[in-house]
């Protein structure tokens, strides 16, 4: 079994008490339905109910559009910001640190307020520039970020207690490693949704059926140990996760090119105060004609195949997400370990917290953001420049032309 | 008895019991009590005059060090940067090495300083790319890793964090963790600030000189002011510091602030942004000075007006912007010094190294700096400078594929 034996048995490295994790959680309507199974199906019949539910949500949440989408990621990172940092107070017995709660949540709310400022001012400009008190907060915007943020630096040090100096410390630097994860990563997954709906869904779609279709070539397949922090991945699960996550995206990508819905950016209409996604969709999502290499022309004896440039596209997320993106699952596994815990949570029944879930996300997100900023969108650019142009006293103006 | 201070080092390491036996018989206690008492203070006294004196001459040549690199001009100045960035980081991480005994942890010591030079390198590469544009332009290689710029520091960052996943062993998850977390968050307060340093620098060097010498002047000021007149204690974490020194170094070092932005808004060399000639390929500080860097007439208040008999005074408004960063840095500033100093009493050390005799580490210096170049940073960004948005514009021009062109025109 892994995770004994920890060398490190000091002082200031305390063990985490057995977490409430361990303990099922399962409704009551499921356990009385799934009475009469042996142990290890009524688990299995737990994960897939409650995997096919969380699906059927995410198909929901897509439907219902942009601002429940933007509120379901702030409650996620509120979330899985609470969850690591109670195991933090776990870890560290620190519950009675005087103002250490309340400093954590003072952070969180500044570098949201830091972040969230920033979209709010960019997409929703005609809106900021009408009220007078809004164009006071987006034009010093970064400067009233900062102060509210040294606010609570100087709090911290003004709490500092003589007993507790060290462990004050390591809950601030806790706090801020999980700020600097999770606040800036869900601040990049609004930033992508910005950008298209697809550019949300596809990813974590790409995340989701690599997690399932790995598990599953692993259940049925799997032979070789593919990594002694997670005993239970195999390489067949993890190579046959690459491939059909892969045709899983191409498919993906070809069915949601076509809807205006998924494709367009999120725009703010000031008069309607609604949002609207229409547009004229961009190049990568209208359908091209693409020569084939003379092998491929010799094997399946077609000259040139339709495809959607954003099914290219897709192809690259989709081999990150299934060869680089489960580090992210690694790293969670071996924090676990690392601090003797099972899940983060037990939020979700079967699966544990929701950090447990999105532990892969993340990468995938933050790979996501970096990949349209490099190659494909000028959108975020733009977005510099109006920036500039509200933040500006002098009302430079600028306009585009293409060389 | 005439002891003199030859005598006196020369016995300092032995038992004092010792050098009472030595110097006198011992038959009659209170000679020898009142003996060792007179030796130990004339000791503990030389020693603490030896320590003020080694602590004078070395703040002096720090302060003459400073000199001589400004007038050394601005690529001496981004080097010293870069050279005071990684000592501070080496500083800080043998630290946590100490506290978690973890020097032989495999690859760990190599990661740290690869994530070093990953983050050195996308702070630095943006720096470049946005004031070098001419050059990059030019050389081809430099043109594809301008415009990729962000995917490649994101992919070698990858690489380092999947490097530090696959090295995890199986006794030492934890450890490895928390070196993990204690070099992301060093990595968070030394690199980036160090950055925002070297954006004042481009901004005219006097966003560099003035931010620094305030906190240095508070520094000594407050030490003085504390030394002299100091009774009422400000802070249970630092225990030598006094409101009496606070006060008084705040207000000293407003005037000297005040004076200070006088004294250098006069000069081209340090009021102009540094910029890139590409045809000499050196760096050129000319320019027609903002309107904050010419002096203008104010009015004074009727209160003052009657006072000192002046109707109107002629200021640099940088002097009032001087005012500002002042108070910032001696009110906010210290506060950087007291998480320093909590930091030091959490993990039981004396001061950050030894690299400095009498004062201790780099980042003993530099610890108030840091809050204070951010706020320098915010402040330009917020109420002064639009160059800083102007380089966002041209990240667009030289990023994009598509080659736009932007002309700016004032409403």
């Amino acid at each position: 079994m892994e995770g004994e034996g920890d060398g490190d048995s000091k002082a200031d490295t305390p063990d985490v008490p057995l977490s409430s994790a361990d303990t099922d959680n399962t409704p009551q309507c499921l356990n009385k339905a799934l009475e009469g199974l042996p142990p290890r199906w009524k688990n299995y019949w737990i994960r897939g109910v409650l995997s096919l539910a969380m699906i059927f949500g995410f198909f929901l949440i897509i439907y219902m559009g942009p601002i429940t989408l933007i509120l379901v990621v702030m409650s996620v990172q509120i979330k899985c910001f609470q969850e690591i940092i109670t195991i933090g107070y776990r870890v560290y017995h620190s519950y009675e640190l005087p103002w250490f709660r309340t400093l954590s949540w003072y952070f969180l709310i500044c570098v949201n307020y830091f972040f969230y400022g920033e979209t709010v001012a960019d997409y929703f400009g005609a809106l900021v520039q009408r009220e007078e008190p809004l164009q006071f907060l987006a034009r010093y915007h970064r400067f009233i970020s900062f102060a509210l943020y040294l606010a609570g630096f100087c709090m911290f040090v003004l709490s500092l207690v003589k007993k507790h100096y060290r462990l004050q410390f390591y809950m601030f630097a806790w706090t801020h490693v999980t700020l600097l994860i999770v606040v800036t990563q869900s601040h990049l997954v609004i930033q992508n949704l910005f950008e298209g709906m697809i550019w949300f869904i596809v990813p974590i779609s790409i995340v989701i059926c690599n997690d399932i279709m790995a598990y599953l070539f692993g259940f049925f397949f799997g032979r070789t140990p593919l990594i002694k922090l997670s005993p239970k991945k195999t390489w067949e699960g993890f190579i046959g996760g690459f491939f059909s996550t892969v045709v899983f995206g191409f498919i993906l990508a070809y069915l949601l090119s076509q809807f205006q819905y998924f494709v367009c950016p999120v725009g703010y209409n000031s008069e309607t105060n609604s949002f609207t996604i229409e547009c004229e969709p961009s190049d990568i999502f209208v359908m091209q004609e693409y020569t084939l290499p003379a092998a491929i022309q010799n094997t399946l004896r077609w000259k040139t195949v339709n495809l959607y440039p954003f099914q290219i596209h897709s192809i690259f997320l989709s081999s990150f997400g299934s060869l680089i993106g489960p580090f992210g699952g690694f790293f969670a596994s071996g924090f676990k370990r690392a601090f003797k815990i099972k899940d983060f949570a037990n939020t979700i029944p079967g699966h544990g917290g929701i950090m447990d879930r999105f532990d892969c996300q993340y990468l995938m997100a933050t790979f996501t953001h970096v990949y349209i900023a490099s190659f494909i969108s000028l959108y975020l650019y733009y977005i510099a420049v109006v920036n500039i142009m509200m933040s500006t006293p002098l009302h430079l103006s600028v306009s585009f032309q293409r060389i």
